[in-house]
């Protein structure tokens, strides 16, 4: 078996007395769509955080790509191919949304006429060519998740750490975004994808991991953490699963 | 391309003047304008571009200054061979404050403040050592050359004047079309985005530091070889740094030209107050203030700033 791509191994932190991330473990194969769902404050974002770069765990290692990563900076990780976007999106405000791409585009081509060049090839593959002249700050939210989308992919990554990207977007939104998440899969990055739309996940994901205070509970295909009781009592409350299952019956 | 035409277009118009005009009020206003330009300027890179608001870049330009006094009056140097060690010397300084600055992080008002206590340190610094001549200052002998980089027409000194401003014009054009501007730029809007995206804040901020301070030491030499005078007061009080962020904030910070205008109004602005009343002492200084206040109140983007507002408003959008 060859070796995953993001490989988390007995990841902890703490944050004073919170244990936000109590030893977690798991394996990204390449070229895969998963997803890390869970309930508000399972510690997801901040696993993200530790994958990335931008926290440095108190204990576990993270490999990526074959090496240990483990605190190292969150821009020499993006180099190396391991990118992230924001659950609250960070564009460039004051930037329009070409020249915001092209920062992303940056980390391999030094030109900027290149670098602008390929902003506009990133915005076709998501959908924001009509707003490539628009300046940042007046995208709607939908525009600016497709951004930090883009903005990400810019930077050529193997693999992309997607926060959220679906949340505050309406039905119709979702349903645009499925398949332009779909098709940068198809063009070989691999993705991890941190999600509450629940459709969205069953839709596109391969493999769920599911935390909740800090621990895995469950993981496996969208269909079987779903009808875990564990995962249920996690986003339902205790006893939930046994009362649904009496109802059911 | 646009940037480097009307950099063309303007210093030739300039230099036109310059070279055109008979009026000695005229050269010297245009030499100060040009000389507070400079200031703006070299400020704007690291504030404006970068987002770093240093309220002590007096630090730099005093640096410079004093660098082109010893060099020469220590080290025997000709004045065209201290200005590069003028600018070498700033942008070492900068280097090692700016490393100490952003190494530990300090952003906004933090960065503001440390600094400004080292253009304090450094004040202090130079009262006491003998090199640079204490509290009496060190005085350039008078040597009208222009290998001297001493000119016995005002003229000259505006010529040189233009020269660095045209050169920081550059620098600022060559930032916002380049890869390290680019990569300033989303360090100044969001520095948690830019390090997903693989950009190193630490570096860039301290390369932009580095190349502001460069700029202030070019303005500190020039300061020394115009005036043949320099004091730690003049060197590193905050009456410099106070002209150069004013000067980008009023104009219009993070802009080619907004340094320009910001300049050419303050400087304006505080010779007109001071031909008109000039007779009550201080009340130039209260106008000033008031007109300052107004500035920073209802053009909060600055005077380049202007011009987008309406341009936008004319476009039909609004922010």
């Amino acid at each position: 078996m060859t070796e995953p791509l993001l490989d988390v191994r007995g990841v902890a932190i703490a944050f004073g007395g919170l244990r936000a991330v109590d030893d977690v473990s798991f394996a990204v194969p390449a070229g895969s769509l998963s997803a890390l769902i869970g309930p508000n404050g399972a510690g997801k974002t901040t696993l993200f955080a530790i994958a990335s770069g931008f926290l440095r765990p108190d204990r576990g290692t993270v490999r990526f790509d074959g090496r240990d990563i483990t605190g190292r900076p969150p821009h020499l990780n993006a180099r190396a191919g391991l990118t992230r976007t924001f659950q609250i999106v960070q564009p460039f405000a004051g930037q329009t949304v070409r020249e915001n791409i092209a920062v992303g585009a940056h980390l391999h081509l030094a030109g900027r006429r290149e670098a602008l060049a390929e902003a506009e090839r990133v915005a076709v593959r998501v959908g924001l060519a009509p707003q490539l002249d628009k300046p940042a700050a007046d995208l709607t939210v939908a525009g600016r998740k497709r951004l930090e989308l883009a903005r990400a992919l810019a930077t050529q990554p193997k693999l992309l750490l997607l926060d959220e990207v679906l949340a505050g977007l309406n039905p119709q939104e979702i349903a645009e975004m499925l398949p332009v998440v779909r098709g940068i899969v198809a063009g070989g990055v691999t993705v991890l994808m941190i999600e509450h739309v629940m459709q969205a996940v069953m839709n596109l994901a391969e493999q769920v991991w599911v935390l909740s205070q800090g621990k895995l509970i469950a993981q496996g295909t969208p269909a079987e953490v779903t009808r875990n009781p564990a995962v249920v009592e996690a986003y339902l409350g205790h006893g939930t699963a046994a009362r649904l299952l009496e109802s059911a019956s | 391309m646009r940037d480097l035409a009307a950099i063309a277009v303007f210093v030739a118009l300039v230099g036109a003047l310059l070279a055109s005009t008979g009026s000695g009020v005229m050269l010297n206003f245009v030499t100060m304008a040009l000389y507070a330009t400079l200031l703006a300027q070299a400020w704007n890179l690291l504030g404006g571009y970068g987002g770093q608001f240093s309220f002590g870049h007096a630090l730099f330009f005093g640096t410079g200054a004093y660098a082109q006094a010893v060099a020469q009056l220590q080290g025997g140097l000709p004045a065209w061979l201290a200005l590069p060690l003028a600018v070498v010397a700033a942008a070492a300084v900068a280097a090692f404050v700016g490393a100490l600055a952003f190494r530990y992080g300090l952003k906004g008002s933090y960065f503001a403040l440390v600094t400004l206590a080292f253009a304090e340190v450094f004040r202090i610094v130079a009262l006491q050592l003998p090199f640079t001549g204490a509290g009496v200052g060190l005085m350039l002998p008078l040597q009208e050359s222009a290998a001297a980089l001493q000119f016995a027409s005002p003229r000259g000194y505006g010529f040189l004047v233009l020269g660095l401003v045209t050169l920081a014009l550059l620098a600022t054009a060559w930032l916002r079309h380049s890869r390290f501007g680019a990569r300033l730029q989303a360090v100044r809007d969001n520095e948690d985005a830019a390090r997903a995206l693989g950009i190193d804040p630490f570096a860039t901020k301290l390369a932009a530091c580095v190349l502001s301070a460069a700029f202030m030491g070019a303005a500190g030499a020039f300061y020394l070889q115009m005036f043949h005078y320099i004091d730690p007061g003049i060197a590193y009080g905050p009456t410099t740094s106070v002209e150069a962020l004013l000067g980008a904030i009023v104009g219009g910070m993070g802009t080619l030209w907004g340094p320009v205008l910001g300049a050419l109004a303050l400087h304006g602005l505080s010779d007109a107050t001071r031909n008109l009343f000039g007779d009550l002492p201080g009340l130039n200084m209260v106008i000033y203030g008031v007109v300052l206040v107004l500035i920073v109140t209802f053009v909060p983007r600055g005077i380049a700033g202007i011009g987008l507002s309406v341009r936008r408003l004319w476009r039909g959008r609004d922010d």
